[in-house]
């Protein structure tokens, strides 16, 4: 396939998805279950890439992505309430004096949340990257679970708002006039994802692949792994703190409890199932789950019956059971998901339709067996 | 031939607990000179490039580079105490970079059990080497604005694969390699990095006379080709003999004797430690 | 804080730490020999004491016997799952069998929440364990001050098993050196069944002793107590026994001491802060070997 050949393919692929999106716009209202997971779904996006940023492609086994989306989630919502509506959200405790007469707009609030995870990102990576993989994951995961004891604890309660939480989280607004607010997330999260892709193809991107591959060789290349290791933590942090944010417009509320340590697990299991390493993997597995489990799946929840005979197993928390057993199936047989550790190309899809690689990797192991 | 320093290491010392791994070890490798480190197994040869190249802080001694102190150590700590080794108070600063430090001095090695970077292909693993040097931060990097100096790392990894006969197999993925040219690809990758000096760990393990008589010419090629100096492990006496030009022997971490091959191959020591042995 | 007050702290704080040690020794047995971070198992804790639950409320078994088919319960739901997600990953990459295990948790609480609700359900009383006792002038329920009794000699029973029998040195070779123990003819996966057996014993007991003086048990209420018990084995050194117990007595005394002070709030988060510390300045835990890796 020609250069100019992908480039168009990319381009009607590109239209195609745009013209989808549109219809899902066009043909719904404002109630349906199609934009409602669609939006959710983008937004699972953007946690679970960033996520694989650091699991899938840096190779650092981090527990934390709750942790850091809940502070993009908080610092939004504090920085963006309304000042008429902050009186009733902090009835109880009563605001912060900074904060009374603050409410930025929520472009401003998006980056402000994913700065403040990742100046977080900063502060804790110096000394919990240091840790080697299994302890990592647990100091990640430890921090996740403080980050969600603090915002509920009493002495921040004027700014958190303790147990009770944040309501009244401006919702997305229409852009530049006539962009329609169902649409912000989506641009938003492409935003990001487009950054993200491009570091990963970067020469960063790849001192980051190397990390993962084998630390020591890594090192003995030249590649400074403190360094490295910092960078790739602090930017999947920022794009985890601007998905909180993201979640926390769509919810319009935000608890403590929005961030349990189950949300690192699920976002984690789309890293998976969408194959480790993988960003396009991410992007469609996130839909996918985030379907199967708000809506797919939904019928589980609910009693069912054929006539007079009431269908066994079905109803109120069947579809988790179900989708973790899906989960498990992925885990154990199926360990490479969705796309492996590859990225989606246009010569793969052509090579997966045309056989064609099957026949490369044969030329590929004729030519290595000859001796020079 | 004037005698110009690429490394110096004084009176080396490395000890894990109570063993000593290495004692004591003093050698310089010079311009141009390729060096064979030899030794029975467990004699502390790969001890000694991990010092080099400072994957362990040595426990006591020096190392420089071109005349230049790059790392030094004195026991010290809980070590004070239990430090079996010679020249305790010779050293007295603490200097200990990581090593990609090392690296950037002009340093690379290959590793004893292949260490390449498996699932990535031919190209990216050496592509990598390249990136030590880049002068585009991460964001002008990602946003593609460091597009010159990306270009000019692409063409550099292709001519030295093109060099090293690996340009054929550019796109495979790097562990589907035969395991020779595993062997080649990590010294490829070396030398991307733009090395004065290459530290070889058993650069002939696991190979059959003929292949390894390839890697022997291979080495002496690169070393004209690239202006090196070598450091190498390796157990193939055939190579040794056929290639260093001068060699050093370690038993029980100790430096047993040192000269040209034929020296080396007389000594009574050496004999007696290794090649009686053999 | 008068003399009574303290003492009656600190055996609160002994007894929760005991039963945190019994839960960390099966972290640190996992981890041990598998060099697996087994996330499911403060759910199989949480499922033991639904297990009670089951047998005294709704098949009304008396509680001796109730007691014995909760350990026979648990131990078969522990090896199952070893069986089930784990040893297919054998030759896997950690990361895999590390996230088999985290969906393993995820399936665990799913499944208590679908098959108990999400609701609390009161634990069964066992009346002889809840009776008060005083000793001086330090009042306490029986639970609370055998608690620690029972931890330490299922400890030195534990301890004496690995030392001195041939399945003990068994799993001592085989966490030394997987490979080189299944050379050496040890039935790996025998090893490995017995390892998870133990775990879940010492966990069907920590629930009984957790859940007798507590009101209810939640799908989630493993979760927590599941995570400090991980904290307590890596403070100890994951790996070591006596590290476990030690840290679970260190986590559960400092805990007691913290919600005594008034800061109940950030109990937890002191367990976690004292994580990262340790881990900080000394990775390997209190008693935990170091070990590097091989370039």
């Amino acid at each position: 396939m020609t250069k100019k050949t992908k480039l168009i393919c990319s381009v009607i692929a590109a239209a195609a998805l745009i013209v989808l999106l549109i219809c899902s716009y066009e043909l719904t209202d404002s109630t349906s279950m199609l934009r409602s997971v669609l939006q959710l779904g983008a937004i699972y996006a953007l946690a679970a890439v960033s996520m694989n940023l650091l699991n899938g492609v840096t190779g650092l086994f981090s527990l934390g992505q709750a942790g850091f989306m809940a502070v993009g989630a908080y610092t939004f919502a504090i920085f963006t309430i309304p000042v008429d509506k902050k009186a009733g959200v902090y009835y109880l405790y009563g605001v912060a004096d900074g904060l009374a007469d603050i409410a930025l707009p929520s472009f401003v609030g998006l980056i402000i949340a994913g700065l403040m995870a990742a100046v977080l990102a900063a502060i804790i990576g110096a000394p919990v990257l240091r840790l080697k993989s299994d302890y990592f994951a647990i100091a990640t995961l430890g921090f996740a679970e403080i980050v969600r004891i603090l915002v509920a604890s009493s002495p921040f309660n004027r700014i958190t708002n303790g147990s009770l939480g944040l309501k009244a989280i401006p919702g997305f607004q229409d852009l530049f006039g006539f962009i329609p607010a169902y649409f912000v997330p989506f641009i938003v999260v492409a935003l990001c994802i487009a950054f993200i892709v491009l570091l990963v193809r970067s020469s960063y991107g790849r001192a980051f692949k190397a990390i993962r591959e084998d630390e020591i060789a890594a090192e003995a290349m030249g590649i400074n792994l403190a360094k490295h290791k910092r960078m790739a933590f602090i930017i999947s942090s920022f794009f985890a703190g601007i998905s909180g944010a993201l979640l926390a417009q769509f919810l319009g509320a935000v608890q403590s409890t929005t961030f349990p340590l189950a949300m690192t697990y699920n976002i984690l299991l789309i890293v998976v199932i969408g194959g480790m390493g993988s960003t396009t993997g991410s992007i469609i597995s996130a839909f996918l789950v985030t379907a199967a489990k708000e809506w797919w799946l939904r019928f589980l929840d609910v009693e069912h019956y054929i006539g007079d005979f009431k269908v066994p197993f079905m109803r109120t928390g069947f579809r988790m059971v179900v989708f973790s057993i899906i989960l498990m199936v992925v885990v154990l047989f199926w360990r490479k998901g969705i796309m492996g550790n590859k990225e989606f190309s246009w010569d793969g899809l052509y090579n997966f339709f045309t056989g064609k690689k099957a026949k490369k990797a044969a030329k590929a192991a004729e030519g290595g067996s000859i001796v020079e | 031939m004037s005698k110009e320093n690429v490394l110096k290491v004084c009176d080396l010392t490395m000890q894990f607990g109570g063993v000593v791994a290495v004692n004591n070890l003093s050698m310089e490798v010079n311009k141009g000179e390729i060096i064979g480190l030899i030794g029975p197994n467990g004699a502390g040869k790969t001890t000694v490039f991990n010092m080099v190249t400072g994957v362990y802080a040595p426990t006591n001694g020096a190392i420089y580079l071109n005349d230049k102190l790059v790392a030094e150590n004195h026991p010290h700590g809980k070590m004070k105490d239990i430090y079996n080794g010679l020249n305790a108070g010779k050293y007295t600063g603490v200097l200990a970079p990581t090593p990609d430090k090392i690296t950037k001095m002009g340093v690379a090695r290959t590793f004893q059990n292949i260490r390449l970077f498996k699932e990535l292909t031919v190209f990216e693993n050496v592509l990598i080497a390249k990136h030590m040097n880049i002068k585009a931060n991460i964001f002008s990097a990602a946003l593609m604005i460091n597009k010159k100096e990306e270009k000019l790392m692409r063409e550099e990894t292709m001519e030295l694969l093109r060099i090293l006969g690996l340009e054929k197999n550019k796109d495979d993925i790097s562990s589907s390699l035969p395991y020779g040219k595993q062997r080649h690809l990590e010294i490829a990758r070396a030398l991307a990095t733009k090395p004065q000096l290459l530290l070889l760990d058993e650069p002939a393990a696991g190979m059959n006379p003929q292949e390894s008589d390839d890697l022997m010419h291979f080495v002496g090629r690169i070393r004209d080709d690239f202006d090196l100096s070598i450091l190498m492990i390796e157990h193939h006496m055939q190579v040794v003999m056929g290639i260093c030009e001068r060699i050093y022997v370690l038993d029980y971490g100790t430096l047993i004797a040192e000269g040209n091959p034929q020296e080396v191959q007389s000594n009574p020591k050496v004999i007696e430690a290794y090649l009686g042995v053999d | 804080m008068d003399l009574t007050t303290f003492l009656s702290y600190c055996l609160t704080g002994i007894s929760i730490g005991g039963i945190y040690a019994l839960i960390a020794i099966g972290y640190t047995m996992v981890y041990g020999i598998l060099r697996l971070i087994n996330f499911a198992h403060g759910d199989i804790f949480m499922m033991a004491a639904y297990f009670m639950i089951f047998a005294m409320v709704d098949f009304m078994i008396p509680w001796y016997l109730s007691i014995v088919v909760v350990v026979i319960a648990t131990v078969i739901l522990g090896v199952v799952i070893e069986k089930v997600a784990y040893k297919p990953l054998r030759s896997a990459p950690r990361m895999s069998i590390m996230i088999s295990a985290i969906g393993v948790s995820y399936l665990l609480q799913n499944t208590a929440t679908y098959l108990f609700s999400a609701l609390p359900k009161s634990y069964p009383s066992i009346d002889v364990l809840n009776k008060r006792i005083t000793i001086g002038d330090v009042s306490t329920s029986l639970v609370t001050f055998i608690t620690p009794i029972i931890t330490i000699i299922a400890v030195i029973l534990l301890l004496m098993l690995i030392k001195h029998t041939k399945v003990g040195m068994a799993m001592r070779a085989v966490s030394k050196d997987f490979e080189t123990a299944q050379l050496m003819g040890i039935k790996i996966n025998d090893i490995i069944s017995i390892t998870f057996v133990i775990g879940c014993f010492l966990a069907a007991l920590g629930s009984i002793l957790y859940f007798t003086p507590r009101p209810s048990v939640f799908p989630l209420s493993g979760s927590l107590p599941g995570l400090k018990c991980f904290i307590a084995a890596v403070f100890g050194g994951i790996g070591s026994i006596p590290g476990a117990v030690v840290g679970g007595f260190i986590i559960g005394l400092s805990e007691t001491f913290i919600k005594a002070a008034g800061y109940s709030e950030f109990s937890d988060v002191f367990t976690f802060v004292l994580l990262v510390v340790v881990l900080m300045f000394r990775p390997t835990g209190l008693f935990g070997e170091k070990m590097a890796e091989k370039v």
